[in-house]
């Protein structure tokens, strides 16, 4: 499963995902709007999948709270947007600088001090924890009680300024999402790449063979949350409030793994489609579960899901997906 | 002055009911090397259960307590048989899921049948106090305490004086070996996820003396014990215990202190400094 390098280089992987993209293109001009605002949640949770599944994926380092950089990413720009009316792309390379930074910082300390596997895990909880709950009494930002966009009404989308209606996030987040497959699909061929599937599979031979093993496991990191900022900063923009509670919980950071973990860890693909299947899912269960009227019926279902799920197909579902679509025949 | 050792005091009992909790976790960890994502969840199971049997048939948690514990003991043992034994070998990430599934189902199986209210239980000495000395001591907090008291000391005679809990603690010890000289590793881990089921339905009973529960708590809770089980050893009881006392008399003094909600932000920040200075844990061995 994962022996192929390059898996955009078979044809018929080549012809889906231009299936794909073009499906995605022209989907907005026919879905209505409550469509589109799910497509966008779908779009967000396959981007950070994606951010995520870099760190986890290839290089190995299981972050269980990814929810303090979309958080840092988020309150940074909108920050800087409601105090100084700084434009919301120059606040989000912000948000991406303080992201990156806590990122590098958290991982140096980590590896510096020998903090590896499930212990680095409830480590990125603690920072996460730990700055939600100082977010909870930072009054620059609200505090608990909220961060709030002024909301104007515009007769046309303004990407500028990031103000505007569902489709305009939802192709800003479509381009995002394909950059980072992108991007993944890029890396993964290069040094980098290799280095990093090597520290994953066995990081004291990746050592013994010569790689700077704490310096490719810092900049999985950087790049990770890095990435995941932006996402914050559009989904800032998209909701216009922000609570320290929903954005920096752990919550969060577990919506933000199940994702790629049930699409199908270390692979291209599976973050994307675990995106679409659990927030189908969800969203479904949503609509269920209120009109039953019945309190926690589509968490529990949810639940369950995620269960099944990962008893039938721990290796994720993009495996099962990609024989099912026969798109590994050509290596066989 | 006097109203500070109030304070430690206070927390100081509260810690014995949060090492109590945390034990589970550490037992369960130590021995069977799963992180229980759904450590919380359980708990509040168990304080519901205690609650209805509070509320419908006017029973006292303390009386209740040892058989919550019974009843999730067998629930664990069976959870551990049917289920978790199965990924005991799988990767972190897979193990991590299956636990957030049991507990994500645990917690809104709660929300369905009891809704989002915070709800407690009504004993006649809750607003009783001992003065000692002139400290004064909360009624409920220092009968949770002996009861936290109490379950360690069982749990401690047991691993200590029985064949069963010689037996789990050579298991953690080594593995290989366990199997080798014809202990039957699949039962003892059962076991063993039974007991730190137990302690969980024990804690949970006597958390219900002092705290409001609802749904939406059990992942505070599982949190809770993970910062304790990492600052004093993961794997290590009296590691877990020393734990429980210090978060307890951390949340205790800076909720008095500083501010109530900041409390935990206190615990998270104990937990990263114990992190980067002795990630074994304050008791625990070098893995």
């Amino acid at each position: 499963m994962k022996s192929s390098i390059s898996p955009l280089a078979s044809r018929r992987v080549a012809l889906a995902l231009a299936l794909f993209v073009a499906a995605m293109l022209v989907l907005p001009l026919f879905a209505g709007n409550y469509v589109v605002s799910i497509l966008v949640v779908v779009l967000f949770s396959a981007y950070v999948g994606q951010a995520w599944n870099l760190m986890m994926g290839y290089a190995g380092q299981l972050s269980l709270g990814h929810a303090l950089y979309v958080g840092l990413g988020a309150y940074v720009s909108s920050g800087l947007f409601v105090h100084y009316g700084l434009p919301p792309w120059i606040g989000m390379l912000a948000g991406m600088a303080v992201a990156g930074l806590a990122g590098i910082a958290i991982a140096a300390l980590s590896f510096r001090f020998g903090v590896t596997g499930v212990y680095f895990a409830l480590l990125t909880i603690a920072f996460a924890e730990f700055t939600r709950i100082a977010f909870n009494h930072f009054g620059w930002v609200g505090g608990s009680s909220g961060l709030y966009l002024p909301v104007v009404t515009l007769t046309h989308d303004d990407i500028v300024h990031l103000r505007g209606s569902p489709r305009m996030f939802y192709y800003v987040l479509l381009a995002l999402t394909l950059a980072a497959l992108a991007l993944s699909h890029l890396l993964l061929g290069q040094r980098i790449g290799f280095y990093w599937r090597a520290i994953r599979e066995d990081q004291e031979a990746a050592q013994a063979a010569g790689i700077d093993v704490f310096r490719y496991k810092i900049a999985a990191a950087a790049l990770s949350a890095t990435m995941t900022a932006i996402a914050g900063t559009l989904m800032a923009f998209y909701d216009n409030n922000l609570y320290p509670d929903t954005t920096f919980g752990i919550g969060r950071s577990i919506d933000i793994i199940t994702a790629p973990i049930i699409g199908g860890l270390g692979t291209l693909f599976g973050p994307i489609l675990g995106a679409f299947v659990l927030t189908t899912l969800s969203e479904t269960m949503t609509s269920l579960s209120a009109s039953l009227g019945v309190n926690g019926l589509k968490q529990w279902i949810y639940g369950a899901a995620l269960l099944v799920i990962v008893m039938l197909q721990p290796a994720g579902l993009w495996p099962w997906f990609k024989t099912f679509l026969r798109l590994d025949e050509e290596r066989r | 002055m006097l109203t500070f050792v109030n304070i430690l005091v206070a927390g100081l009992l509260t810690g014995c009911v949060y090492g109590l909790m945390a034990l589970g976790l550490s037992v369960i960890f130590g021995v069977i090397r799963i992180i229980n994502f759904a450590h919380g969840a359980m708990m509040v199971v168990a304080m519901y259960a205690v609650l209805v049997s509070n509320q419908k048939l006017g029973l006292d948690p303390l009386i209740v307590m040892p058989l919550t514990a019974a009843t999730l003991f067998l629930a664990g043992y069976a959870l551990q048989r049917v289920v978790i034994n199965r990924y005991i070998t799988r990767p972190e990430h897979e193990q991590f899921l299956l636990l957030l599934a049991i507990s994500i189902i645990l917690t809104s199986s709660t929300l369905i049948a009891f809704g989002p209210d915070a709800r407690n239980v009504a004993v006649d000495y809750a607003y009783d106090s001992y003065a000692i000395g002139g400290v004064l001591v909360d009624k409920v907090r220092a009968l949770a305490a002996l009861g936290a008291i109490a379950g360690v000391a069982a749990l401690w005679a047991f691993f200590r004086f029985t064949r069963t809990g010689k037996s789990i603690r050579a298991c953690a010890d080594n593995h290989v070996g366990a199997e080798v000289v014809g202990l039957n590793v699949e039962r003892l881990y059962a076991v063993t996820f039974g007991i730190g089921a137990a302690c969980v339905g024990a804690s949970g009973a006597l958390l219900l003396l002092l705290v409001d529960v609802q749904p939406y708590i059990a992942d505070d809770y599982t949190l809770l014990a993970f910062i304790i089980v990492i600052i004093g050893g993961l794997g290590s009881m009296p590691g877990a215990l020393l734990g429980g006392l210090l978060v307890g008399v951390s949340e205790a003094v800076s909720g008095f202190l500083i501010m109530p909600s900041l409390k935990s932000m206190f615990s998270f920040g104990l937990l990263i400094i114990v992190l980067l200075v002795r990630p074994q844990g304050l008791l625990g061995r070098r893995a």
